[in-house]
């Protein structure tokens, strides 16, 4: 993949975000911001890849940065539930 | 599996991450939305495990035992008034996540060909700054930190040399491709996150975490340019642009340009500013006087404000919203952006105390009925209800959007005292004739009124 079509693709992918997050009503901005976090842990995937590569150093890196990411995904993901469970309708 | 395979499959996760954040549009659907991206987390990783030629599971199998098991603690201990916090926190961890996966692409391939070179470096910066800059926002909202801006003389000569130097570090590394030059740059761009948020005010966490946000998407993405998986380009660019919007949103929420956040070291904790002189004389309330203002209106507007949450008192403002409503009277609530410490916060606390979200409502969707309100009620809210914003040009909160609480018939404000908000300017709302000051800690108020109201 060459560097000209990687920002053709992260471009494109901006506009999404924009067009997508801008119809985010401000009641959810909350949860918005730590799902959206979760989804940057997307760097997990390049840590699994880091980590499975075998050699001390890799060995090392990749397994921090395979942790921290985690934390994120996992913690993002589960909080935003936790969250987005609160808000209910009015039950009269 | 083919390589085909797992990009189609990459592609599918991508797709799932913004089919989720589209059902984020409506709180009815928002939860399926996060199960969703959860999911395409999940087929990510999978991909990932079987198609990227693993050698050793060991190490990944200890890092997400380790990680997950701390974040599914953090995620279920933590209090909804620590949310800023936290996410903070998780925006550091992904940022620095992103800035060791490319460390180790460096050191383990280098030299690199100049385009990667140039992304390693790029990605190092905002990965370690995201990560730095996210532990001094985490350490101001926890009160480790002084919230107030810490200014130091010849910050902007700091700023330009920090950053000259990243520049001509990276130019280093990438024509050289010496590790020296990595970690040299990961000192820098350590030592600029810090420098760059610690002027930052608490009242303007908001916006900087918002902000971190994006670098954390942008930390993410440009890590995809270095592994070129396009999932993470994808995803890291949705994040980016969704923590722009946000920072944008909370800018004009506070009349601000992120430029003036970032460098003005404006937004303290309110306590070092004097306040302007008093203009006049304030109607005291009792809380029998309030409660029965309160009973025999047919409609009133609560408006929040951080002093509510910090006092725990949203439950007892929900069971002086029932005993309210069981009289008839119509309650709504009034949400101002930023009402709690990071965008949307306050909406998260009153759902928290069982507040439907029917009836939280935004600046644009309520201001136009204050005039057909019998009574607004504020608690612990200041500059965001200050007529100020609206009426003189010389203050410096002009322009600023505020709620038109002044309009309502009657106002009732709760607060512990007359002392200014965080912009530390006097609020004539509160000298009003049609206003009646309750002084009272929130909580304990909100639970002698609604006592007052079921007596009334």
């Amino acid at each position: 993949m060459t560097l000209v079509i990687g920002i053709t693709v992260f471009a494109l992918a901006a506009f999404v975000g924009f067009e997508v997050i801008t119809k985010v009503p401000p009641q959810l901005h909350t949860p918005l911001m730590s799902g959206s976090n979760a989804i940057s842990g997307i760097t997990l995937v390049g840590a699994l890849v880091t980590a499975g590569r075998g050699g001390t150093l890799a060995w090392v890196l990749g397994f921090l940065a395979v942790a921290f990411a985690a934390v994120n995904v996992v913690g993002g993901f589960m909080v935003t539930d936790r969250m987005l469970q609160m808000f209910r309708k009015d039950r009269r | 599996m083919s390589g085909a395979a797992a990009s189609f499959l990459y592609l599918i996760a991508a797709c799932l991450f913004i089919f989720g954040l589209k059902r984020l549009s409506s709180p009815v659907t928002a939860r399926s939305g996060n199960t969703l991206s959860a999911t395409g987390m999940l087929l990510a990783v999978i991909v990932t495990l079987l198609d990227a030629g693993i050698v050793d599971y060991t190490v990944i199998a200890a890092g997400l035992l380790a990680g997950g098991a701390v974040g599914a603690v953090l995620a279920r201990r933590v209090a909804m008034t620590g949310m800023p916090q936290l996410v903070a926190a998780f925006n550091g961890f992904g940022g620095i996540a992103s800035a060791m996966v490319v460390a180790s692409e460096f050191l383990v391939d280098a030299p690199l060909e100049r385009d990667a070179g140039i992304t390693v470096a790029v990605s190092t910066i905002v990965g370690v700054f995201t990560f730095t800059g996210s532990l001094v926002a985490f350490g101001k909202l926890q009160g480790l930190l002084p919230g107030r801006p810490m200014v130091f003389r010849g910050q902007f000569a700091l700023d330009g040399i920090l950053a000259a130097a990243a520049i001509g570090v990276a130019a280093w590394m990438v024509t050289a491709g010496d590790a020296a030059a990595l970690w040299v740059l990961v000192g820098l761009s350590a030592l600029f996150g810090v420098t760059r948020t610690l002027p930052v005010g608490g009242a303007d966490m908001p916006v900087i975490v918002a902000f971190l946000n994006s670098m954390s998407g942008i930390a993410a993405a440009s890590t995809g340019f270095v592994i070129e998986s396009v999932a993470l380009i994808i995803s890291g660019a949705l994040v980016g642009a969704s923590g722009l919007v946000l920072t944008n949103i909370m800018s004009k929420a506070m009349n601000r340009s992120l430029a003036n956040v970032l460098f003005s070291g404006f937004g303290g904790n309110g306590e070092a500013r004097a306040a302007a002189a008093t203009a006049g004389a304030v109607r005291r309330a009792t809380v029998d006087d309030a409660a029965l203002t309160l009973a025999y209106a047919r409609s009133v507007i609560v408006v929040p404000g951080y002093g509510l949450a910090v006092a725990q008192g949203q439950f007892g403002m929900r069971e002086l919203a029932d005993r309210l409503e069981t009289r008839g009277v119509k309650v709504r609530y009034a949400v101002h952006p930023v009402a709690g410490r990071m965008p949307g916060h306050m909406n998260v606390l009153l759902a928290e105390a069982d507040v439907p979200y029917e009836q939280l409502l935004d600046l644009d969707e309520i201001n136009d009925d204050f005039p057909l309100t019998d009574v607004a009620l504020v608690v612990g809210a200041n500059d965001v209800v200050n007529p100020v914003a609206r009426e003189d040009s010389s203050s410096p909160i002009y322009g600023m959007p505020i709620l038109d609480v002044d309009r309502a018939r009657s106002v009732i404000v709760v607060k512990r005292s007359l002392s200014p908000g965080f912009a530390g300017i006097d609020n004539p709302l509160f000298y009003m004739d049609s206003t009646m000051m309750l002084f009272a800690d929130a909580k304990a108020a909100l639970d002698d009124l609604a006592k007052a109201v079921r007596e009334a």
